[in-house]
């Protein structure tokens, strides 16, 4: 394993965002190191999911700044978001379902690719080329998950894939964009045991081989203490906990946001 | 696995599964076999389904060329008079070439664009306007089918990037807007330019000059027929092969979730703005090509009864599919000459019509079932004409069926003089005889259906012989009804799922 790179890869500074009245992200500052796990945990609505949406440019900040690799993301477009390397996979699947399996990985290759219609319809030589490439990118992406997506697979519609083998899908897609970080919204959401232990396998090799950075969403320990170099809790939209998991989950403000305490509990 | 025991709580995940002991050479029980087990059981046996196999195992270029070559032919054994090569291969090739480039808009971008004749309609003004009379212009074909294209694609450019951040509905009431205006200008405002209404008002521009090439002009109906097949099989080509690079790949991911392909870096919009351009192109040259074939351009032939049509040819050969457009649009051009009035083609109708009935009826099991409802039909026939004849007199039963069929007299009730309400009552019964098979089972439904069945037969003899467009409009309606209930997915097209 190579020394890990601690340079600053997304900064997100006073970030803030609030929907009609209500604050969903208040003021965050959140640093991700180049190859590094960080995961995020805090308790239903805790803003979450809203602060992946943020990053994405799905949603814009009313206030604050985000910053890959020093460049500003504030304002762009979803796509140029992407492109310029932020991918994400969605909490609830969000496959292209009546394409085939290696069309979805292809088909988010887009951004990385150049090919013009006109050029298209002509099959010059340039395009077969890049369309070989392309289909060369997403069987290496595939192939990452082993034999789960490979073979008879690749040409089966999206929608006749397992629950566990969507989320996979899911991963291989948002990695054939070529990003340099990779956003995770719990991963292992409706996934057995088993499965459970591979994703967080899985995620271990993607930072290890696949060199990516990683900022994770999951709701299950086992994985967040598994892989997480680094742990932040969020609750409404606050900063409330960073560190190890074991600094984190014995954090008395992190157990206040999950169980709540006797002070809180009004009759 | 070696690290599960340093992180607790993992559990030890079990051993890979083995795959099952299999004879040497067999794949039952394999993974792939079990997940292609649907697909198996839904290819069916017997003759359908080896051509349903050879069909789907076949290279698309094989696909094309099978049709170019039986299209090709059509003009020298079925299609030998102008008339027939007309109405039944012209347009048809006509339809294939409009229903391909709604199908790019429509089927593979997933926008409901409800203008597209109107884009049709502008591509047919510009050949009338720059190779007729009416202006006094005479240009070749090779400049202004171009043009043609260009001057769709400008107001579609325009249109779809105001329209870009519209989806679904909202789209497709602004585009059916465009679609109106589109017929209020050329019908009604019909600006003066020149001393003349640009758009020759309610009676259009006629006298158009025929297609020419570099001084060559294509005059015959065979040479319409195959310069329009040349076309259109270029038009599917390039569709196909934008459809398989990453433009195409692009196009259907942003149909089936535009959200997830923006954030997959796909410029959503961007892409719909093309695929609205590229489909408006197709339907300017089609409008050009068919101003040049029926020599005039009339805003009629753009109204909504045409986008209608259309959109028929793209759902009934199934969403999405290119090879779908060209059956779609043979099945719905060929019935609608069909159902025109029985003076056409009158004895190829009436054997299409007995021969499908024939063919419906053979379908069904077990055989003697639909042997008994074929010899109940035959029966109830002849019993029902020889009570009419005896109780209400010849006069009722001595009618001639139109164009010929003599051997129909004894079994058809047709009146000798017209009765208006006789055709209006056999009408209804109709309609009530279906719903009463539609609501019986099991054998009662077998024995009502040979009343049902002559019920059909009379209605055809008596009324849909010489009907006026309308009742072939019903009927068109009825056949899709019942064609999208059996395959939802359209006849080539892959069945979709929305939300699993």
């Amino acid at each position: 394993m190579a020394e890990p790179a601690r340079k600053a890869l997304l900064e997100l500074k006073d970030l803030s965002m609030s929907f009609g009245g209500l604050k969903v992200i208040d003021g965050l500052d959140l640093t991700v190191n180049g190859r590094e796990v960080v995961s995020v945990i805090g308790p239903n609505g805790a803003g979450k999911t809203t602060l992946f949406n943020l990053i994405t440019g799905i949603y814009r900040p009313d206030a604050g700044e985000i910053l890959l690799e020093g460049g500003s993301l504030v304002g762009l477009p979803p796509y140029k978001i992407t492109q310029r390397g932020v991918a994400r996979t969605f909490q609830t699947l969000r496959l292209f379902l009546n394409m085939s399996v290696i069309e979805n990985v292809m088909a988010s290759q887009y951004g990385r690719t150049k090919v013009d219609i006109v050029r298209a319809m002509l099959r010059t030589p340039g395009m077969r080329r890049e369309e070989r490439e392309i289909r060369r990118f997403a069987e290496e992406k595939l192939s990452f998950f082993g034999q789960r997506l490979m073979g008879y697979r690749w040409n089966q519609p999206a929608y006749s894939l397992s629950y566990a083998n969507r989320r996979r899908l899911e991963i291989a897609r948002a990695m054939a964009t070529d990003p340099k970080i990779l956003l995770l919204d719990e991963p292992a959401a409706g996934m057995n045991p088993v499965e459970t232990h591979e994703i967080t396998e899985l995620i271990g090799q993607l930072r290890d081989e696949g060199g990516f950075t990683i900022l994770l969403i999951e709701h299950d320990m086992h994985v967040v203490e598994g892989i997480s170099d680094r742990v932040i809790a969020l609750d409404h939209g606050v900063k409330i906990s960073e560190g190890s998991f074991e600094q984190v989950a014995t954090d008395p403000r992190v157990v206040e946001a999950y169980l709540g305490t006797k002070a809180t509990v009004t009759k | 696995m070696s690290d599960a025991s340093d992180t607790p709580g993992v559990p030890e995940p079990p051993p890979e599964p083995e795959a099952p002991e299999a004879e040497p050479g067999s794949r039952i029980g394999i993974d792939s076999w079990v997940a292609e087990a649907d697909q198996r059981r839904a290819r069916g046996r017997g003759p359908l389904g080896l051509a349903a196999w050879g069909w789907e195992s076949a290279p698309d270029s094989t696909k094309l060329l099978a049709f170019v070559a039986i299209a090709a032919s059509l003009p020298f054994w079925l299609l030998k008079s102008e008339g027939d090569l007309f109405n039944f291969g012209l347009f048809t090739l006509i339809f294939v070439g409009l229903g391909l480039g709604l199908q790019v808009v429509v089927g593979l971008a997933g926008l409901l664009d409800l203008g597209y004749v109107a884009f049709y309609g502008i591509g047919a003004y510009a050949y009338a306007l720059l190779s007729s009379g009416y202006y006094g212009h005479h240009w070749p074909a090779e400049a202004t089918l171009p043009i043609a294209m260009g001057a769709a694609v400008i107001p579609a450019a325009i249109l779809g990037f105001a329209a870009r951040r519209l989806l679904g509905d909202y789209l497709a009431i602004v585009t059916l807007f465009f679609a109106q205006a589109f017929l209020v200008f050329t019908n009604v405002t019909n600006p003066t330019l020149f001393g003349k209404g640009i758009t020759g008002g309610a009676n259009g521009i006629p006298n158009l000059d025929p297609l020419t090439f570099f001084g060559y002009k294509l005059t015959s109906t065979k040479q319409l027929y195959f310069f329009t097949l040349g076309t259109v099989v270029v038009v599917a080509a390039a569709i196909y092969l934008a459809n398989q690079s990453r433009i195409g790949r692009a196009w259907r991911a942003s149909r089936e979730d535009p959200l997830a392909a923006e954030v997959m870096s796909i410029p959503v919009n961007r892409l719909k703005i093309l695929a609205f351009i590229f489909g408006s192109a197709v339907a300017g040259l089609l409008g050009a090509i068919y101003a040049a074939v029926s020599t005039a351009a009339v805003s009629t032939n753009f109204n909504i009864g045409v986008l209608i049509i259309l959109y028929a040819i793209v759902i009934l050969g199934g969403f999405g599919s290119i090879a779908g457009v060209f059956v779609g649009a043979i099945v719905i051009n060929v019935s609608f000459e069909f159902l025109e009035p029985q003076t056409d083609y009158p004895s190829f109708k009436r054997w299409l019509f007995y021969g499908l009935i024939i063919f419906v009826i053979a379908r069904l099991k077990p055989w003697y079932r639909a042997a008994v409802i074929l010899a109940g039909t035959v029966g109830f026939g002849f019993a029902v004409h020889a009570v009419v004849a005896a109780m209400a007199g010849h006069a009722w039963t001595t009618g001639k069926p139109i164009s010929g069929a003599g051997w129909l007299t004894h079994w058809v009730v047709i009146p000798r003089l017209n009765h208006g309400n006789f055709d209006n009552f056999l009408y209804i019964g109709l309609v009530l005889a279906v719903m009463l098979v539609a609501s019986l089972k099991g054998w009662w439904r077998t024995i009502a259906l040979a009343p049902t069945l002559y019920l059909t037969a009379l209605v055809w003899e008596n009324v849909l012989v010489t009907s006026p467009g309308v009742t072939a409009l019903i009927l068109f309606g009825v056949m899709l009804i019942v064609l999208m209930a059996i395959r939802p997915q359209g006849l080539l097209g892959t069945s979709r799922v929305e939300i699993v």
